[in-house]
């Protein structure tokens, strides 16, 4: 039964083959067999997961359900879910069982998913390795030695070792697409504002958004149609509805104009990483596409004006915990601020801790100017850098990661090389475009990534190219021996 | 640009953090090196461009000033450390 992408495991719970019921068995069993290994689960929500199978397969049989009625999803740890611990991978959080759903969770239950758990993750989405949780390090499947890359390495891992059949992520500045790239998989990041961040733990509210991670564009589009969209608990997300994701896939790419940035084919990109990408690109020509490069001349600026605009949200965002309403509280406080540092400093992790300091410091007195200011009109240039390509081309591809999946232990030692990481994707962010990372190459067995880069909500676009890039390749069916 | 060990501790406090005094040398030396890469940005002559604060520069949109949440302030004091007659309890403020 597993081992197969949302879209058949939709056909077959159609044709009869199986029911909900048992496919979920299936993928708790191989949960409970394989989670030691990769530590991909941070809660496994079993009963909750039997209690949906079964309406799901209700459903099913009055002829009520849709694409994803009976699916077996994992939510990464950062999305609230009634009743159920939400740790963001923290301690702080670690006995918190959150009063309500996130609207991704709420619209994935209403599509009658059915939730296998939450899965691991950097704590609070600060990583790039998935070795900051507060519950262990995750393994890549491909290679248990090394990282599935982070911050959503728990859904990332999940998914390519096939512990459930598709799982939500987070994307602040990278965090999907860089552990889909070291996973082989398919990761999605939609524009911000496309899908609605209520409940949905906040690290830095102008970058952060939700998407897909799964085994195929078209599943990560069957994915957005069900959780794209409106949502007037969230103010930043726009009002404008989502088309059907589905309905452009086949589209022919005869005629698209593909932009691969100048910038990201210099120093520093691995050869396996450009030859996997170079190979790509003869794959999109042999469709019909163009190919001709552009300049991002500002996105060797990207990293730096992210780690200013990143953590001074962080900041504040941050400051809710406070040990006063939820989270953790520290033993025995002598006054209200012995106990507002030391829940906060007991509770949070080394590279929150920096995080914080870092935004507090940009954002403080005689500060602001030259950090927060600054790094608000290089965010800017960077848009406009992309604004600019985008008159030329329409879709903008290049490498997802300098290099495949690293060893557990490599970079965590200094933050800069580990924030380096992400010099492809973040500029992304800054820019609030749609991005993802599809598999497209492999070197010494560990799976390769190129990003797609689309324009402002033109995720179906995104999803067509992806997918016209699978249906003549078999990178995205390569699957780690677990 | 190198911090001292006094401007963690400022820091720190900003952040209602507590940094042990033997942490606090290793702190500002990971700080600085983290500075010196945002520093990077100081190479680009910037004072023409206006900040963007949202990636599509829009505005907070605002919903009609009328109540649409019932009271539920029971059923999520549930989760809080400590709480009485309806009240978080901190430690005493006021002596």
């Amino acid at each position: 039964m597993s081992r197969r992408t949302v879209a058949e495991l939709s056909r077959s719970l159609a044709r009869g083959e199986f029911s909900s019921t048992e496919l979920t068995r299936d993928y708790l069993s191989r949960i409970k067999q394989f989670n030691g290994v990769y530590n991909a689960y941070i809660t496994i929500t079993e009963e909750l997961a039997l209690a949906q199978a079964a309406a799901a397969d209700q459903r099913r049989a009055r002829g009520e359900h849709g694409p994803l009625t009976g699916i077996p999803i994992a939510h990464k740890d950062i999305f609230c879910m009634q009743d159920v611990r939400t740790t963001c991978a923290s301690k702080m959080l670690s006995n918190f069982i959150s009063p309500y759903n996130a609207t991704v969770v709420e619209r994935l239950n209403a599509a009658g998913t059915v939730t296998l758990g939450k899965t691991n993750m950097d704590e609070f989405a600060m990583g790039s390795s998935n070795e900051t949780s507060f519950f262990g390090a995750v393994r890549n499947p491909w290679d248990p030695e090394r990282v599935p890359g982070g911050s959503s390495g728990g859904s990332a891992a999940a998914v390519a070792a096939d512990l459930c059949a598709i799982a939500t992520g987070t994307d602040t500045g990278g965090s999907i697409r860089q552990p889909a790239a070291f996973c082989g998989i398919t990761g999605f990041k939609p524009s911000y504002g496309r899908i609605s961040r209520w409940g949905m733990i906040a690290f830095a509210s102008s970058l952060d958004q939700a998407g897909p991670i799964s085994k195929s564009a078209e599943d990560a589009a069957l994915m957005m149609n069900a959780i794209a969209g409106p949502d007037s608990k969230d103010s930043t997300c726009v009002e404008v509805a989502a088309p059907d994701y589905m309905a452009t896939l086949n589209d022919t790419l005869q005629g698209l104009r593909i932009g691969v940035p100048r910038q990201h084919l210099a120093e520093g990109l691995g050869a396996e990483v450009e030859s996997a990408l170079q190979a790509a690109l003869k794959v999109f020509e042999s469709l019909g596409a163009t190919i001709k490069e552009v300049d991002l001349p500002n996105s060797h600026l990207s990293v730096s004006a992210y780690y200013v605009i990143a953590p001074a949200e962080a900041s504040a965002n941050l400051s809710r915990f406070d040990g006063v309403r939820y989270g953790y509280r520290c033993a025995d406080p002598v006054n209200l601020e012995d106990m507002y540092k030391r829940s906060r400093s007991e509770g949070f992790g080394s590279e929150v801790k920096r995080r914080i300091m870092i935004g507090t410091y940009a954002l403080s007195a005689g500060f602001y100017d030259a950090y927060y200011i600054k790094a608000q009109q290089i965010r800017r240039l960077i848009k406009q850098d992309f604004d600019n390509a985008f008159k030329e081309v329409d879709v903008i591809i290049g490498p997802t990661t300098p290099h495949t999946a690293f060893k557990l232990g490599e970079k965590n030692s200094d933050p800069v090389t580990m924030y380096l990481e992400d010099i492809y994707t973040i500029a992304v962010n800054l820019a609030g475009l749609p991005g993802m990372s599809i598999p497209a190459g492999s070197h010494k067995g560990l799976p390769i990534g190129i990003q797609l880069v689309g324009k402002d909500f033109d995720e179906a676009r995104l999803l067509n190219v992806a997918h016209q890039y699978q249906q003549n390749t078999d990178w995205h069916l390569q699957r780690p021996e677990v | 640009m190198a911090l001292e060990k006094s401007d963690v501790e400022k820091i720190a406090h900003l952040a209602r953090l507590h940094i042990d005094a033997t942490e606090a040398q290793e702190v500002a030396s990971r700080i600085s090196s983290i500075l010196d890469l945002i520093d990077q940005m100081q190479s680009v002559e910037t004072s023409n461009v206006a900040p963007l604060a949202h990636p599509f520069d829009a505005v907070q949109r605002l919903r009609p000033d009328v109540v649409t949440e019932k009271n539920e302030r029971e059923y999520l004091q549930k989760i809080a450390p400590a709480v009485q007659d309806g009240l978080y309890l901190v430690p005493k403020v006021i002596e």
